[in-house]
């Protein structure tokens, strides 16, 4: 104790004598590489501009590193972080824990009313706000609607599998390296299973049920993974059990998916032409379902909370206040425009007038996000919340095991039911494992 | 020979090395061994007592253990095996007379310096991807249907990974042991007629044995805990999972630190046995 | 009669050797020709070699992006730190193993090597806890200490295996003479072993420089080397093999010239008494 007691004091000599007389804050920020944080990072010149006393750090790792860091230091009580980027699975399950700092007390010109109230469900526990949503998403149909008119077939608004299989086979031309559609494959709770689980749920499937009692290798399981696999195996593009978001992300850019099924942040990312060949050439859907009145479609947030730990709590709050502001989604718009701006979040954003005319994807996004119902995901009953994972803290590794048999099956290495047996083996053993 | 003096003084000056080495092994291991018999569940607020041995057999029954263990012995032996035979083929090549010999040495040696992630990520993406690799385009050029290198054959796809990043260590390490070969015995074997082949037999592989038996040695100790190049390319799936990676998977994904430390054990048994196995050889081959 | 080769032999050689090596470095020759091409071109079909519009733009972001330098620094003091204090703690230890062997020298040196076959992730936890305990993360200290350790092994074996060549009568006479044990290790011993610990040294720079597991894992701001600073670029939205490609090259270029400048240092020292 009196070792750190002492290290904390030479930092905090260090620090007087860096930064001379006045009292400088400094605040480590780990977050994740993606094109919305990047451009946070960027833009954060301005927010040291006007709080010249606090200085940020920034750490950005890839997402599974970032991921686990971040549960490694606050499992542990590391105190490495001040702002963590987490997602809409963490936020319940360590603000129960206590872990992280309630954000009940940001300005009032944060306007925490004006957060769309699904988004702000699902980073709330017991009434309090644990998490500031930095963009949130859904998932959706995206489209190539040239393919689409050639194959002479038109998406309808919220299309159904059945038909979503029909216009795979008739857009897929694999002479000419176009496949159908593009799915995820790569394993992983946030990869394939974020989708897998979503489909599932508009089959009617479930993970557990209201025992805890997992369902994976149940009637409704099987059905969802055999459409899926056969979508993928017939009109999916080659190697598709190692792509995740971002390979298919890079293979719609590159126009070789007609559809694509994922998150719907990727709409801005396809339609902006520097970085898109089929930039002027894409729809967008709600995600299928299966006529059993639910969609496939997720809901996430990434968000910025504050670990509880944090020895800068004031000046972590103020940042995550700067980050997740209307004001800052005013700066993003005034530099990079107004369809980079990060989506999701706000019902203010979606009744600007500037932002709905350079996003054609906004009035789908807000449907997408409204649609998706983290209490009830499925038409069965529940024990757990979250669409497409389930709040607990066994789920990422339970469910990155599953998703690594389907992956195998996807290759080609084993039966979608050996897939699924296997699966419902491993959940069962690590409900056990956790006494449950 | 070695007075009494010198031999308390050889003691101290061992002692460092050895003091900090003990602690750096017994401390961990210490901590590792408490928590493996434990329910400790950080994400559930921790330690939640003591359970016997049972962390023990839930690991070990499992149905991915055996399986892993099996994967990691076949990365193993199969790095092993593709260093040890191109590395003594190559190290005969760059002994030869050449123009650019030094060169070539750089050329060959340059692998080596390379972040194993960032090898990863480069065979990953820029070789492997069955769209935009590099492979997929030469597979194409010649019209055959991109081989999907980490899902359908992953293993391979990392042996070769890996394979490259030490087939440079090997390569030197035999070098300078053909290097120091008695020219001298070679010309007097060619004067003779003795083919290429039985001179390759019987005079240069005898004589690299003990670099070959290093070449093992150093590499199983690194081999065994690779994790980097599992980690960028399949995540484990695709029957790459090796006992490193699913004590990974037990403890930062599930963040089950009981189970992953019961298996961190196994990790630490199964070392021990390859561990012995090698100093056997070693031993034998290294004396004198 | 010395080795007489015929030129249609050595051209034989040549070729072949220049193949084989060419073909080894391409995948690093791809990754730096690919930093200079745009997104565009990094996956263009049929992939362009050489003639594309050489540009500079993902160095430029990439910098932007993270301070590179930063990053350059810490890697810099790690590996240099932890073997610079590796190779104090471990000559003595070699020189009293190659020179004053008793019947445990051998295991003890055995039993130094298998402490490397430990499972890092198996004692993540543990280790984390101490660091936490010890105000250790995220500092250059703490990851110099645990480098140091880990390499250890490596380091205390290769320089054995030197020590041992030098031939013990040369000791003796100075002993003789009346050099005391530090003047035997500090004149005598120590610059007849510098080819050998160079050749150390450096192994040692390049393991602890590529080492990616204790640097990320134990890192947040201040003390993050280069393997942090590419995994912030490991797979970005998009296409990214450019960026990726320039963040490689800047990762592994500084190791890659040391290694190509004291390549012949390394190779004469790398034995690990292989060769008798």
């Amino acid at each position: 104790m009196s070792l750190r007691v002492s290290m904390l004091a030479a930092t905090a000599v260090a620090a007087v004598t860096v930064g001379g007389a006045s009292a400088e804050t400094t605040i480590t920020i780990a977050t994740v590489n993606n094109g919305d944080m990047i451009r946070m990072q960027g833009l954060a010149d301005e927010f040291t501009a006007a709080n010249p006393d606090i200085k940020l750090e920034w750490v950005t790792l890839e997402e599974n590193v970032l991921r686990q860091r971040v549960t490694q230091d606050i499992a542990t009580k590391g105190g490495q972080f001040d702002v963590m980027t987490i997602g809409t699975y963490e936020v319940p399950i360590w603000g129960k824990q206590g872990w992280l700092v309630p954000l009940n007390d940001l300005p009032p010109a944060w306007d925490a009313d004006d957060l769309l109230p699904a988004i702000r469900g699902g980073l709330t526990v017991d009434g309090d706000l644990y998490a500031a949503p930095f963009y949130g998403e859904s998932s959706m149909v995206m489209y190539r609607t040239d393919l689409m008119e050639q194959a002479g077939l038109e998406m309808p608004q919220a299309p159904s599998w059945e038909f979503i299989g029909q216009a795979a086979e008739a857009m897929t031309d694999k002479e000419n390296e176009i496949y159908g559609i593009c799915l995820r494959g790569k394993a992983g709770w946030g990869e394939n299973i974020a989708l897998l689980t979503a489909m599932a749920n508009s089959f009617g499937a479930r993970w557990f049920d209201e025992n805890w009692q997992p369902e994976l290798n149940g009637p409704e399981w099987t059905q969802a993974v055999t459409y899926y696999m056969d979508l993928m195996n017939n009109y999916g593009p080659p190697g598709a059990s190692t792509n995740g978001f971002n390979e298919n992300l890079s293979l719609f850019q590159q126009g070789k998916c007609g559809m694509w099924i994922d998150a719907t942040v990727a709409a801005s990312f396809v339609t902006n032409p520097e970085e898109s060949t089929v930039a002027d050439k894409v729809g967008f859907a709600l995600a299928p379902d299966n006529g059993l009145g639910k969609r496939g479609n997720w809901l996430w947030a990434w968000s910025l909370a504050i670990p509880a730990g944090s020895d800068a709590t004031d000046a972590a709050k103020t940042f995550v206040a700067w980050a997740t502001s209307k004001e800052y989604t005013a700066l993003v718009a005034e530099n990079e425009g107004w369809a980079n701006v990060p989506p999701g979040t706000r019902i203010s954003l979606y009744e600007n007038a500037d932002y709905l005319a350079a996003a054609p994807f906004a009035e789908m996004t807000l449907a997408s996000i409204n649609a998706a119902d983290p209490t009830a995901p499925s038409i069965k009953p529940v024990p757990y919340t979250g669409v497409q994972f389930v709040a607990i803290p066994e789920f990422a590794g339970m469910a990155t095991e599953v998703g690594q048999e389907i992956s195998a099956a996807l290759a080609g290495q084993q039966s979608v039911q050996d897939a699924l047996d296997k699966a419902q083996a491993i959940a069962t053993d690590e409900m056990e494992a956790s006494g449950y | 020979m070695a007075t009494q003096h010198s031999r308390s003084a050889a003691r101290l000056m061992m002692a460092p090395a050895v003091v900090l080495l003990l602690g750096w092994m017994l401390i961990p291991l210490t901590m590792t061994l408490l928590f493996s018999f434990k329910k400790y569940l950080p994400l559930r607020g921790g330690d939640l007592g003591w359970v016997g041995f049972d962390n023990y057999v839930r690991f070990v029954t499992s149905s991915a253990f055996w399986p892993s263990v099996l994967t990691t012995l076949i990365i193993v032996s199969g790095v092993l095996i593709i260093t040890v035979v191109f590395g003594i083929l190559l190290a005969i090549l760059l002994d030869q007379p050449m123009w650019g010999q030094g060169i070539v040495r750089i050329l060959v040696i340059a692998p080596f310096f390379v972040m194993p992630t960032v090898s990863a990520l480069v065979w990953k993406n820029m070789f492997m991807d069955p769209v935009n690799g590099l492979l997929a385009h030469l597979w194409g050029a010649f019209g055959a249907q991109p081989v999907e290198w980490l899902s359908q054959a992953s293993v391979p796809s990392i042996v070769m990974i890996v394979s490259w990043q030490w087939l440079p260590f090997a390569t030197l390490i035999l070098l300078t042991a053909i290097q120091s070969l008695d020219s001298e015995q070679m010309e007097a074997a060619e004067m003779d007629g003795a083919p290429i082949l039985s001179r390759f037999w019987y005079i240069v592989l005898p004589h690299l044995g003990r670099a070959t038996t290093v070449v093992i040695l150093i590499q199983t100790i690194f081999l065994l805990s690779i994790f980097a190049e599992i980690f960028v390319t399949t995540q484990g799936s695709f029957g790459t999972r090796t006992l490193t990676y699913l004590i990974y998977q037990r403890v930062l994904e599930s963040q089950n630190i009981g189970l992953g430390s019961a298996g961190g054990v196994y990790a630490i048994i199964l070392a021990n046995i390859v561990a012995i196995f090698l100093m056997r050889i070693v031993g034998k081959n290294l004396d004198g | 009669m010395s080795r007489s080769v015929t030129t249609q032999r050595k051209i034989i050689n040549t070729t072949a050797a220049w193949a084989v090596g060419l073909l080894i470095f391409f995948p690093i020759l791809w990754t730096i020709l690919t930093s200079f091409k745009t997104e565009a071109q990094a996956i263009s079909d049929p992939p362009v070699f050489l003639f594309f519009d050489w540009t500079l733009e993902n160095y430029t972001e990439v910098q932007e992006r993270s301070d590179y330098m930063r990053f350059l620094w810490n890697s810099v003091i790690i590996a240099g730190g932890s073997t610079l204090l590796g190779i104090i703690v471990a000559i003595p230890a070699a020189w009293s193993m190659a020179f004053v062997p008793s019947k445990r020298t051998k295991d003890i040196l055995l039993w130094m090597l298998s402490t490397k076959m430990l499972p890092a992730v198996g004692v993540l936890y543990p280790i984390y806890l101490i660091f936490i305990n010890m105000g250790l993360l995220d500092s250059k200290i703490g990851l110099v200490v645990v480098l140091m350790l880990t390499n250890l092994p490596i380091i205390v074996w290769m320089l054995y295996t030197y020590f041992r060549e030098i031939p013990g009568e040369i000791l003796e006479a100075a002993r003789m003479d009346g050099a005391s044990l530090k003047e035997e290790i500090l004149y005598i011993l120590t610059p007849m072993a510098i080819p050998g610990i160079a050749s150390t040294v450096l192994l040692n720079i390049i393991l602890a420089w590529n080492e990616a597991f204790w640097t990320l894992n134990l890192t947040a701001a201040n003390a993050a080397p280069l393997t942090a600073f590419i995994a912030s670029y490991s797979s970005p939205e998009g296409l990214f093999y450019a960026k990726l490609s320039a963040a490689s090259t800047m990762a592994i270029a500084p190791i890659l010239i040391l290694g190509w400048f004291s390549q012949k240092q390394l190779v004469r020292g790398l034995t690990f008494g292989a060769v008798k």
